[in-house]
């Protein structure tokens, strides 16, 4: 049994129901009739499965694997590897079975000699032109070519070179910073070529020539111009695209693999983080369907050299010069305290950055509040008008990623998705091609990778379609289950209050004409971009830093605060900031004490992404030096400073914060959240005033997608892919 | 040269000739032929007129440069890889400088029985170039061609559009004359015996009267 299913047994139902359940609704209801079964036998075997499955789905139903190497469930059949021939009784020629239809009462033989000879034949095939090169090669231990002609090939090669003229050989391609080339080796399936052009949006990649001059590549030399590009190097089923900067590093077999959260946006990709005796290898995407499916950002899976440039390894204080200088833990804690003992709670604040998890933003306020201290923010703006953050409906992507797909209209408003959280794009591009998505867009032109009416990137026009003057209203109400997708980069707008009123409004105008069937059906969603919001809200932190400024406090805490909202000479001068956190930033040059803190591959805590959905990540390294757990520091300091938090254990914290926001303790589950009408009805007093600014999402141009955090930053990785797009973009061959 | 032993190459390497910068536009008279072609097709599936477009700026411009196949994609709407994708594909789109009459001489079997490689050895020697080669007036581009299907007249070549059948080394020793003099030679079989592919004289089957309906059924059918 899945953990889902057993959190959906152990708490009661009416506290939390899944978001799933609607759309299950939504299906019953529709009076289809539901079509009937086929029944086919696979090695003998019956089995019933639904018309229009292919005959490799229904042979993996029934258990048996079939190999391949072209198709793959995420993207069109291309047939062409005949990987995947099996007999079928009564047929003259074995079939492809990824692209044939099972028809009823068909005999699918998947052990039969035939079926044998065919793969060997095909393997053979294969193999004529795939060169010997395992040993130097990155896919060696999880090859599929490897793997599968050891299943299913033969036993000896027949490959004699009469003429010694070789293997076929194929230039490599420079296709970018994050892809390496290695095209002997590439055996056409053209999975990199069908995810270019199907789930990035980016036409980049091709076959150029026939027959046994084909080849696979950019026909010119150009860089694949996409924020998913990685992705390829998990489809690629043999060593041809290869990550360059995992190359020749290491063997599948022997890395540690930890089942991790990635932090660079809100989304929560699922990833796993490789390691090798306390160093992070590399990250590749874990499966989960409800968030990531099987892709991750260019940025979530090439970050993480970052993590090994520019941390804070030692406790630091800044000496009589007015250098930071490394300490020992007692020195800076027992100096901390002081300056803290010396001050008074309400002159001291404290501010929370993206990459904070739960336990940490939990001990900070804690921490804070004990010390008679109120003034706790995050980072990001929310708008103080309504019911604010009270309520959670008001800041989560309610609708669900996984909505997006049940969606036929979605209105982008201020907000880019394609690189603020790239993989949502990439499942709105999906319901965008399957489904007939129709797409929005308040805010500048660009290019989204799917095509979208473009109302505007004024104020003027979210006011118009909020009062139903505007000449999109009326596709807008005619929309069944229309999704409304507000950037949180908004917030940070001067008329911020005007903008959200204005799409609450519309979303709930949108809400009370929507069908009986769809009742349940949540339009209004904030797209966050920071990791630790959402979690941090729940807790009930402020977002509002500029309560911060007002308040000229005496003591700053800087929990991994990097986004240079405070500056120095906004504060007093005689105000002690102290910065807590992984990375030497924005945040810790202002500090005058630094306590080294542990990055998300570094810890195990609890991320809630922008639906709300709670998510942990685990240690799978050790912090470096002196740096040590976030809640953990906090609990030390305050124990210097003569108050105690009442936790000595992650299951201690963790039981407090189910005492403050107990959704964020049930691991993968969404809690309901959901007074869209109570905040409509508080927000209807809102006197509207728009700034004539334009509705503009601060990253629009793939460069600056790469480096927007202290992590990503410090990555060389990530500065390579930034030149590399600059090059590019100045580059004859666009 | 790839190592297949082929002689094009399919990825694309800036030339002097072939780079981003070679202006290509379709004259006016052929943007009345791309809006006619693409009315061929239905809307939405415009894309599959990119062979014929391609074609029409071979046409214009005699062989095919990078710029073109982009104003093809931009014409089509269509990303510029999958235009890369076809004008690689197909044979008789030439990527590269060709000269102004193409030779394309047949050398599979059955011309090949018939003297082919005469055919060949006498345009190499009268041309003074070797197969994939250009002369250096520009004139002249000479391939090896597979099947063209004209095996009723081998030995035969093609020279752009035109069919030259039935040929001998003098015959091509006149054609080749006449092209250099700035004339058309005729098109078709050469010997002045016949007229296309009928045969030299009498028909050597199908000769009796057609056995009409009903031949050869079962009679209690």
């Amino acid at each position: 049994m899945n953990r889902l299913q057993l959190n959906r047994l152990i708490t009661p139902l009416s506290r939390i129901k899944q978001h799933g359940y609607i759309f299950v609704a939504n299906q019953s209801t529709a009076a289809k009739k539901e079509p009937e079964k086929l029944e086919v036998f696979v090695d003998g075997k019956p089995i019933h499965v639904e018309p229009n499955t292919t005959v490799l789905q229904a042979c993996a139903e029934a258990g048996v694997e079939i190999p391949r190497y072209c198709y793959h469930e995420r993207l069109s059949i291309a047939g062409n590897c005949r990987m995947c021939l099996v007999e079928i009784e009564k047929t003259p020629k074995p079939v492809a079975s990824c692209a044939m239809p099972v028809m009823k009462g068909m005999r699918i033989l998947t052990d039969s000699p035939l079926t044998k000879k065919a793969r060997e034949g095909v393997m053979e095939f294969l193999l004529v032109n795939h060169p010997l090169d395992c040993p130097i090669c990155d896919q060696g231990g999880e090859c599929d070519l490897q793997d599968q002609s050891m299943m299913f090939g033969s036993d000896r090669s027949r490959f004699t070179d009469n003429q010694f003229s070789g293997k076929r050989s194929v230039e490599d391609k420079n296709i970018g910073p994050l892809v390496k080339t290695s095209m002997n080796r590439c055996i056409h399936c053209t999975r990199c070529i069908r995810f270019g052009s199907e789930v990035a949006g980016v036409s980049d990649l091709g076959t150029t020539g026939r027959g046994s001059d084909m080849v696979i590549g950019t026909y010119v030399e150009r860089l694949f111009m996409s924020e998913l590009s990685g992705n390829v190097i998990d489809l690629c089923p043999v060593g041809a695209l290869t990550s360059k900067p995992y190359a020749f590093t290491a063997r599948p077999w022997e890395t540690r693999k930890s089942e991790s959260i990635d932090v660079m946006d809100a989304l929560g990709s699922n990833i796993v983080v490789h390691t090798r005796s306390g160093d992070v290898l590399r990250v590749i995407p874990r499966i989960n369907e409800d968030v990531n499916e099987e892709w991750i950002s260019d940025k979530t899976r090439f970050a993480y050299d970052g993590l090994k440039r520019q941390r804070l390894t030692a406790p630091m204080l800044k000496n009589r010069d007015g250098y930071l200088t490394p300490c020992d833990w007692e020195d800076a804690l027992s100096v901390v305290a002081e300056k803290i003992g010396r001050s008074t709670g309400s002159k001291m604040a404290a501010l929370a950055g993206r990459f904070c998890d739960a336990e940490g933003l939990i001990a900070l306020k804690d921490f804070m509040n004990q010390l008679g201290c109120e003034t706790v923010c995050v980072e990001e703006l929310f708008p103080n008008v309504g019911a604010s953050t009270d309520l959670r409906s008001n800041y989560l992507f309610n609708g669900t990623i996984a909505g997006v797909e049940h969606a036929d209209l979605v209105l982008l408003v201020g907000t880019n998705p394609r690189y603020e959280a790239s993989v949502l794009n990439a499942r709105i591009r999906k319901a965008w091609t399957h489904n007939d998505l129709r797409v929005a867009v308040i805010g500048p032109k660009l290019d989204l990778t799917y095509t979208y009416d473009h109302l505007g990137d004024s104020t003027k026009v979210l006011a118009e379609l909020s009062s139903g003057k505007h000449a999109f209203s009326k596709i807008l109400s005619s929309a069944k289950r229309p999704l409304i997708i507000l950037g949180s980069a908004m917030f940070q707008r001067q008329d911020t209050e005007s903008v959200y009123a204005a799409t609450v409004s519309l979303a709930n105008k949108l809400r009370s004409s929507l069908a009986d069937e769809n009742k349940e059906w949540r339009i209004f969603n904030v797209l966050h971009r920071y990791a630790s919001q959402v979690a941090a809200l729940d807790l009930g932190y402020k977002p509002d830093v500029k309560s911060i400024i007002e308040l000229k406090p005496k003591i700053l805490y800087l929990f991994g605060a990097d986004e240079g909202l405070i500056k120095r000479q906004d504060l007093p001068n005689d105000c002690y900031i102290i910065y807590q956190g992984h990375h030497g930033d924005r945040g810790a040059l202002m500090a005058d004490a630094i306590l080294p803190g542990a990055a998300y591959t570094e810890k195990q805590g609890i991320y809630a992404n922008t639906e709300g959905r709670a998510q942990q990540t685990r240690l799978a390294v050790t912090p470096p030096g002196k740096a040590r757990e976030d809640w953990k520091i906090i609990r030390a300091l305050a124990e210097v400073c003569g108050l105690t938090l009442p936790y000595n254990d992650i299951d201690d914290v963790r039981s407090r914060i189910d005492q403050v926001a107990p959704n964020l303790t049930r691991i993968n589950t969404i809690e309901e959240a959901n007074y869209f009408k109570q905040n409509a009805d508080l927000l209807q007093n809102h006197k509207t005033s728009f700034t004539d600014s334009a509705l503009t999402p601060p990253i629009t141009e793939l460069k600056d997608f790469y480096m927007t955090d202290p992590i990503s930053r410090a990555s060389l990785t990530m500065a390579k892919c930034v030149k590399a797009v600059e090059e590019q973009l100045k580059s004859r061959h666009t | 040269m790839l190592l297949g032993g082929h002689d094009k190459e399919y990825v694309h390497r800036d030339t002097p000739m072939n780079n981003p910068d070679v202006k290509f536009d379709f004259t006016p008279e052929n943007y009345k032929r791309v809006e006619a072609i693409k009315a061929i097709y239905p809307e939405g599936h415009q894309a599959a007129a990119v062979i014929p477009l391609l074609d029409l700026a071979q046409r214009q411009h005699g062989w095919l440069p990078l710029t073109a196949m982009h104003k093809v994609a931009e014409v089509l709407n269509m990303p510029k890889m999958r235009v890369y994708e076809v004008a690689t594909f197909y044979t008789m789109f030439n990527r590269d400088p060709i000269g102004k009459y193409h030779i394309q001489v047949c050398t599979t079997t059955p011309c090949w029985l018939c003297n082919s490689d005469g055919i060949l050895k006498c345009i190499e020697r009268k041309l003074g170039i070797h197969v994939g080669q250009t002369t250096k007036d520009g004139l002249f581009t000479l391939s090896e061609a597979e099947c063209l299907g004209a095996c009723v007249n081998a030995p035969m070549l093609s020279i752009n559009d035109d069919y030259y059948e039935d040929l001998t080394e003098q015959d091509m020793e006149q054609i080749l004359d006449e092209i250099k003099q700035g004339k058309k030679p005729k098109a078709g079989p050469r010997n002045g015996r016949r007229y296309a592919a009928e045969p030299f004289d009498k028909l050597s089957s199908l000769t009796e009267e057609p056995k009409g309906p009903g031949f050869g059924i079962r009679s209690d059918l």
